[in-house]
């Protein structure tokens, strides 16, 4: 590597790609990734089923090993960063059935910062709590997380990432699954988070809402075919590129959304 | 004879110690939703013990704890890399690896060790009635090893546990958090199956490997059914596997059968009463709610 451990590269990007390419086994999920994001957008990473999508949130968060190139955030590493950075996984990853509660889950957020053998008390239960007030789960804090919705246990997901007040937040499908009340309250946060100067990678899955969801878009589909503020990428051109023979879909999307005017049937 | 080696007292409290020990290690264990590895484990030590006596000559103490739980270990570490090159699943996997391991183990008994004290019956099954007959002296008082082992190995568990409870949580409950902020959710698997394959072998000679899945297992699940909080749900395994000890004296005694087998088995009732229990509940709630909502919202 050329770049010296500690030195900045490129610390005006809040996320900074370079060559990345990670494999399962011998098929590449990730190929030749370049992607560089400011600080303070919200960003939509689309693309079909199996275009890496987690997989990059995963890289970048070094969950996965890298088989090429590196990742850096404001400058640094993700190790020199990692009290910056909040992840929401998917909320189908963990085992709802686990014996705890909404606020102690939130708790979990703040492990990292808590050193080793400190034991969670007074302090942060009340930050976990201000934390789920913020998604509006307040009310709900000594529930058995079983108990509660697909949507609710998505909100007390990103309150567990808010609990470390995170500059740079990356979620992985939080719309999944989740009612259109709860969407909304979660592109709300989103938003505000934003006005608050923090930068947001999302991973979505729902073409009819990423223009009115995002200001900065990247098209994934192993390799990025597109990123860039959203006005500039979202073409019929980068979606076809993107989802390939998947049209059908597209032009639903189009004619709901009244989505990109260049955008044709593709042969 | 008096105090901890009088064979009542002596049995008792290994029984307890061994169940103790295995739930509060056990309860992470079938929370990750992989009990196997606890079979795995046990049977995959037996290795280590040959190999242990093979090169050091001793059949018991620190030297054959840490040797066998090495050999916990490497089973567990050929596990995890079958499972990773995705060509088998990790149940697969375990299948492969334990059987090898054990095998392994029993063909070194047999050809180096046929006149030693290590047989693959005991190490199946243990004999916990014997154990106030080996005893250490340790300050002036009576101890039987096999107690003594136990303790060391409860007190090792428990410290570990209670020093790292925040990181075996979130490594149990999400892996991937616990990675991505730093607390190394692997290393702490290892160090908790190193831990379980000590603990086992410490076990073996009071209820054998087979029985020791059991503490590993039941305990931890009656409670599972039975609470909402991990940390209740420990403690009440813990209380459930000590109690199945005296419970499993008892019916030995009375039915004149094998006692680590009869504590083993005293495990089950109580796992049979909380499964009522919860779907008792679930039917009282179901009717509840019936009475309450129109069909639609049943759902």
């Amino acid at each position: 590597m050329d770049h010296e451990l500690g030195q900045p590269h490129e610390p005006d990007l809040a996320l900074h790609v370079e060559d990345l390419t990670v494999s399962y086994g011998d098929r590449p999920a990730l190929w030749d990734i370049d992607l560089n994001i400011p600080p303070g957008v919200l960003a939509g990473v689309i693309g079909p089923n199996g275009a890496g999508k987690s997989t990059l949130l995963k890289a970048i968060l070094g969950l996965v090993p890298l088989s090429a190139g590196h990742v850096r955030l404001f400058g640094h590493t993700y190790a020199e960063q990692r009290r910056r950075v909040g992840y929401v996984p998917q909320r189908s990853s963990v085992d709802w059935d686990f014996p705890t509660t909404a606020v102690d889950v939130v708790t979990m957020g703040l492990y990292g910062r808590m050193g080793w053998f400190r034991w969670p008390g007074r302090r942060e239960r009340d930050r976990a709590l201000r934390a789920l007030e913020e998604v509006g789960m307040d009310a709900l804090a000594d529930r058995q997380i079983s108990e509660l919705s697909g949507g609710q246990q998505q909100r007390v997901f990103i309150a567990r990432a808010l609990v470390q007040q995170p500059d740079l937040l990356l979620l992985d499908e939080p719309m999944a699954g989740v009612d259109a009340t709860t969407e909304r309250s979660i592109i709300d946060i989103l938003g505000r988070l934003r006005r608050e100067g923090r930068t947001i990678i999302v991973v979505h899955h729902d073409l009819q809402t990423v223009q009115r969801y995002f200001d900065w878009l990247i098209f994934l589909n192993v390799r990025v075919i597109a990123a860039g503020p959203i006005d500039s990428v979202y073409t019929a051109r980068n979606l076809r590129r993107t989802y390939g023979g998947q049209v059908a879909l597209l032009d639903e999307g189009r004619q709901r959304n009244g989505g990109p005017e260049d955008a044709g049937p593709a042969g | 004879m008096t105090g901890l080696a009088d064979p009542t007292v002596a049995i008792l409290l290994t029984g307890m110690l061994v169940g103790v020990s295995a739930s509060l290690l056990g309860s992470f264990l079938v929370l990750r939703g992989n009990s196997m590895l606890a079979d795995a484990i046990s049977h995959s030590i037996l290795f280590g013990i040959a190999l242990a006596w093979l090169l050091t000559g001793q059949t018991s103490g620190p030297v054959q704890i840490a040797g066998a739980a090495l050999s916990g270990v490497l089973a567990v570490y050929l596990i995890e890399t079958l499972t990773r090159t995705r060509r088998l699943r990790d149940d697969a996997a375990i299948g492969l690896v334990f059987p090898a391991l054990f095998s392994a183990g029993v063909i070194l008994i047999n050809v180096f060790a046929r006149d030693v004290h290590l047989d693959e019956h005991t190490v199946l099954l243990g004999e916990i009635g014997f154990v106030w007959l080996d005893t250490v002296t340790l300050g002036g008082i009576e101890v039987p090893r096999a107690m003594l082992a136990m303790a060391v190995m409860l007190v090792l568990d428990a410290a570990f546990v209670l020093a790292f409870y925040k990181a075996l949580k979130l490594a149990t409950f999400d892996p991937d958090l616990a990675r991505a902020l730093g607390l190394a959710p692997g290393l702490i698997f290892y160090v908790h199956l190193s831990l379980l394959s000590g603990t086992a072998v410490a076990a073996f000679d009071a209820v054998g490997v087979v029985l020791f899945i059991t503490f590993v297992v039941v305990p931890p699940a009656t409670a599972y059914l039975l609470t909402r909080r991990l940390s209740s749900m420990i403690v009440l395994a813990m209380i459930l596997a000590a109690a199945s000890a005296p419970l499993g004296y008892a019916v030995a005694f009375w039915l004149d059968v094998s006692i680590g087998g009869a504590m083993a088995l005293a495990t089950g009732p109580f796992l049979l009463l909380a499964y009522g229990w919860r779907r008792w509940r679930a039917w009282q709630q179901a009717r509840a709610a019936g009475g309450l909502q129109s069909p639609s919202a049943s759902a």
